[in-house]
């Protein structure tokens, strides 16, 4: 039997100690018409050369981003993660532990969440950071929940350059509260008009880099929110932040993202981290776990999980919010990568980021395709084709390109020939004049 | 039992050297840019550790090693279903077909994808005897919440969405489910538990009404006793149109054995992690598909993932009734290449077993201990057992101590004080893939912790005393907030306590 060790003695003499003839008399309290008699209808039992080949198999069905050239981004990127990151995170000591809820048994984890939190809280340039959440888009969600909560206000505004996903999932958050959204188009690509912005709202949100890769005015978001009296929520890429001056200088309440650009796979989306960094005064309504440093009866430092009354174990239904887990291991993963690179590593990160996508930007202005927009952008922009962007996306694929993402789907048909073109510091010279000369072939 | 003799660990930020880098990053040979120009005003700092690749390997591993885990040894935690989790799941996870792939990638690039999370949901299916299932929740807890999104989605579509306020759940609960339902909007009703350790169906009937929206419960109960009224419980919430949520956090004792689907839930949240193996991880990443009947399935959040006819998998986006999207993309996928590497090597062979020796191992430990920590409730347990420890007490020995003094054993501790209603509780789940020596030996401890606790007390109170600290001041930590490292030259602005 895989992973189950008991030998036939084993079992006889278990039985014997508890008094039992047999394992199915310990299921004597389930009704007999409850139990489940027939076969289960499954496929059959694999071992364990044949399972790797059938997920081999299946995994081989699929166009990665090591068969071709990858610009797709929209939130999740491909970039460089050292190895340096799988051998800890494949540590047994990490990846099989659960929540560190006996703290002398778990202060390696312990302190890599402080570490994690620091990192956070200082590329957001925020105040503190909690040790992680879901999923981008949930934080944001929570993070307009907070704001709710400590306001009273009820309506929230988002601009239409926030990721169209995270819009649909706090879209779900707040229909399930009975709140209210209200979504400031944002036609040419940057949040502009804030004349929604009023004495209900609770918060503005905004993202910088935005969805379309261009930067916003945080001060100009940040005065609109301030003067209605609303919080200030921005969402951030992290890679972004080793060059752009983050949301903390511009007086933000909350920052989120997602963290998966710190060292964490595309993996289809999953599992992915959530970042979520605040304002000190809003330590105690934080969402999720947070680790503290403290001493024990001798003195000697050590860390424990804190504020631990804000959680749903003890708080019940006044908790401030229902998260039982983080993303240990996501978060892991993004403290090794931002230890291994460093202040100097994820600033090269981000200006070959930069560097690839000016270059793109001119050379795939070939056929009539040309970028939509002239804004500043940090690691991808709108590439305005001459017919539909999914067709010509499609096209590419045996040509060996992941072109970017069409964003008809997302924003309507105005939109339908646009695409969203990446370039993260793994793409080459090479690579993107070849995407210029297929693309110069398609067109 | 001497103190581990490992130095103080030292924080990343005071290791390493400015100008040094611990990753061999790649060369771009695009133009060069004035940065500048390309992205206006640039931050000014940036205070990142800067160290070796060598210095930060040891760092992590160092701290790997005052950390236990599964693989350390014997983790009998009790809810979370600490089993191993099998190497051929991170192999088949690490294939660069599932790590390199994107989820806004066009469907038809992504067929082998799709058909992981098909094979998945399809096993799901029939394991628990759901008419649907939807990877889309992150976490066991997000699951819950999507249960009662689709719940309140349901009674919405029916005009009774204003009338159905309250949502019961049973004082033995997670903490979750209250919160769960808080976060839907919903007011909470608790409903006590009887002398057996069941829901009381007396108390209950007095509190059903058409003003109730669901009834969250767990099967097998917190307790570790399957419910031997739960056809009745759920015939009776539907009998005024409310619905019943099954938190599956104990699935482990049901596996191939019985079906919640058959006992008259109307959805249920699994915890992959928990139950199908894939890894904690430290507290995350969760994993939470949720399984219901065909009545909520026009309200599944979106994208939905379904078999055609023609054995293609689609997803389905237009989906009016749909409460929307729950997570970002389609949910833990890599956990869910784990989970189904996991349920096809059991398959239809084998994987009854699970219940069967997790049950075994559960009721093993609650007999080896019955002399010195009685069961709170003298039933066969299904996957694992809550004991309870009110006799040492007047000792001045409470479970925690107990708990505490394992550690020094090097065991990790159960849960302790869960469910809150059974005092000085101690909550065992061995898990299947526990030998018996295994087993023997971390019985032979607590006995022999019991006896310390009537004969040396101090021992117990005084742990654990070999580890690198002892027990943390935690009201220090709340009362003295350092949640971050700050970077000295910014100490006078932002103090580090206060």
């Amino acid at each position: 039997m895989p992973y189950i060790p008991h030998t036939e003695a084993d079992v006889e003499a278990m039985l014997q100690t508890i008094g039992v003839n047999r394992i199915e008399d310990l299921f004597s309290e389930v009704p007999e018409n409850l139990r489940f008699s027939r076969e289960l209808n499954i496929p059959d039992a694999m071992d364990e050369s044949k399972l790797y080949a059938h997920l081999k198999g299946l995994s081989d069905q699929n166009v990665d981003a090591t068969k071709v050239s990858w610009f797709l981004g929209a939130g999740l990127y491909d970039r460089f993660v050292p190895a340096s990151v799988g051998a800890v995170i494949s540590r047994g000591e990490y990846l099989t532990s659960y929540t560190p809820y006996q703290p002398e048994f778990s202060q390696g984890y312990l302190q890599t969440i402080y570490e994690f939190q620091s990192m956070i809280a200082e590329l957001y340039g925020m105040e503190v950071a909690n040790a992680s959440m879901y999923d981008g888009s949930t934080s944001m969600a929570e993070a307009a929940v907070l704001a709710h909560g400590l306001t009273g206000r009820r309506k929230i505004v988002v601009s239409a350059s926030v990721h169209p996903h995270y819009r649909q999932v706090l879209e779900t958050y707040l229909w399930a509260q009975s709140l209210d959204l209200v979504t400031i188009s944002t036609p040419q690509a940057l949040t502009e008009d804030y004349s929604v912005v009023d004495d209900q709202t609770a918060c503005v949100i905004i993202q910088h880099p935005n969805f379309f890769g261009s930067l916003e005015d945080l001060g100009k978001a940040h005065d609109a929110a301030r003067k209605a009296g609303a919080m200030f929520i921005v969402v951030s890429d992290p890679t972004s932040m080793a060059l752009l001056k983050p949301p903390g200088e511009f007086d933000a309440d909350i920052v989120v993202g997602e963290g998966q650009p710190l060292g964490v796979a595309m993996g289809f989306g999953g599992p992915l981290v959530g970042l979520f960094a605040c304002k000190r005064e809003l330590v105690r309504r934080i969402p999720g776990r947070i680790v503290g440093r403290t001493q024990d009866h001798e003195g000697r430092p050590g860390y424990v999980m804190t504020l631990r009354t804000r959680e749903q174990d003890i708080r019940r239904e006044k908790a401030t919010s229902n998260i039982c887990t983080n993303e240990a291991l996501m978060a892991l993963a993004a403290t090794v990568y931002m230890s291994a690179l460093g202040k100097n590593g994820l600033r090269k990160v981000a200006e070959g980021t930069v560097r690839n996508t000016q270059y793109a930007r001119q050379a795939l202005a070939v056929q009539g395709a040309r970028p939509k927009f002239e804004h500043k952008v940090f690691g991808e922009f709108v590439l305005e084709l001459p017919r539909d962007a999914s067709e010509v996306q499609k096209e590419l694929i045996p040509r060996g390109i992941m072109a970017g993402l069409p964003l008809g789907p997302y924003y309507g048909d105005a939109w339908k020939n646009s695409l969203l073109v990446a370039c993260t510091e793994t793409r080459t010279r090479a690579q993107i004049d070849h995407y210029a000369a297929m693309l110069k072939e398609v067109l | 039992m001497p103190m581990k003799q490992v130095p103080q660990p030292i924080s990343i930020f005071e290791k390493g050297s400015p100008g040094r880098m611990g990753a061999n990053l790649p060369e771009t040979d695009a133009p060069e840019v004035d940065l500048q120009a390309a992205l206006g005003d640039l931050r000014d700092d940036l205070h990142l550790p800067e160290l070796g690749e060598l210095e930060v390997l040891r760092h992590f591993t160092n701290l790997s090693h005052i950390n236990y885990g599964i693989e350390t040894g014997f983790y009998p935690l009790g809810s979370c279903t600490m089993k191993y989790n099998p190497k051929i799941n991170e192999a088949t996870a690490g294939l660069p077909g599932f790590r390199a792939i994107h989820p806004m990638q066009p469907v038809e690039t992504a067929p082998g994808a799709f058909e992981v999370l098909a094979q998945v949901q399809e096993i799901l299916c029939e394991v628990a005897g759901f008419d649907e299932i939807t990877l889309q929740p992150l976490a066991g807890a997000h699951g819950e919440l999507t249960c009662l999104m689709l719940i309140k989605a349901y009674h919405d579509s029916r005009g009774e969405g204003a009338q159905r306020k309250y949502v019961l759940i049973p004082d033995s609960a997670h903490g979750t489910n209250p919160a769960s339902a808080a976060a839907c909007g919903y007011e909470v009703k608790s409903v006590p538990t009887d002398a057996h350790g069941n829901t009381d169906l007396e108390a209950l009937r007095g509190m059903v009404n058409n003003e109730v929206a669901a009834l969250m419960i767990t099967n097998p109960s917190t307790l570790g006793l399957f419910e031997p009224n739960i056809k009745e419980i759920c015939d009776l919430l539907h009998s005024v149109g409310a619905q019943v949520f099954c938190d599956g956090a104990n699935m482990n004792a049901m596996v191939g054995t019985t079906r919640p689907g058959d006992h008259g839930f109307d959805c249920m949240h699994f915890n992959l992690h928990k139950t199908f193996s894939t890894p904690h991880g430290g507290g995350g990443p969760g994993c939470g598909a949720i399984g219901l009947m065909k009545h909520l399935e026009p309200f599944l959040p979106i994208p939905v993932i379904r078999r055609a006819s023609n054995g293609k998998v689609q997803l389905e986006t237009a989906r009016p009734l749909s409460i929307g999207r729950v997570s970002a993309f389609y949910g833990q996928f890599l956990m869910e290449v784990r989970a189904l590497t996991y349920l096809l090597a059991y398959g239809r062979q084998k994987m009854r077993n699970i219940s069967r020796f997790a049950v075994l191992n559960a009721n093993y430990v609650k007999a080896r201990l019955r002399d010195v920590l009685p069961a709170a409730h003298d039933r066969h347990c299904m996957h694992e057992c809550v004991l309870t420890a009110t006799r040492y007490k007047k000792g001045g020995v409470r479970a925690l101590d107990i708990s505490k003094r394992l550690i020094d054993y090097g065991f990790h501790p159960p849960t302790n004080y869960f469910p809150l209603i059974v005092p000085e509780a101690i909550m065992i789940e061995p898990t299947e893939t526990e030998t018996k020596e295994t087993l023997d030996a971390f019985c032979d401890a607590m006995i022999a912790i019991c006896k310390e606790a009537e004969e040396s007390p101090e021992l117990l109170h005084g742990a654990p005393s070999t580890q690198i600290v002892g027990r943390l001041d935690e009201a220090a930590a709340v009362k003295n907030l350092d949640v971050r490292w700050i970077h000295p030259s910014r100490r006078e602005k932002a103090p580090v306590s206060g």
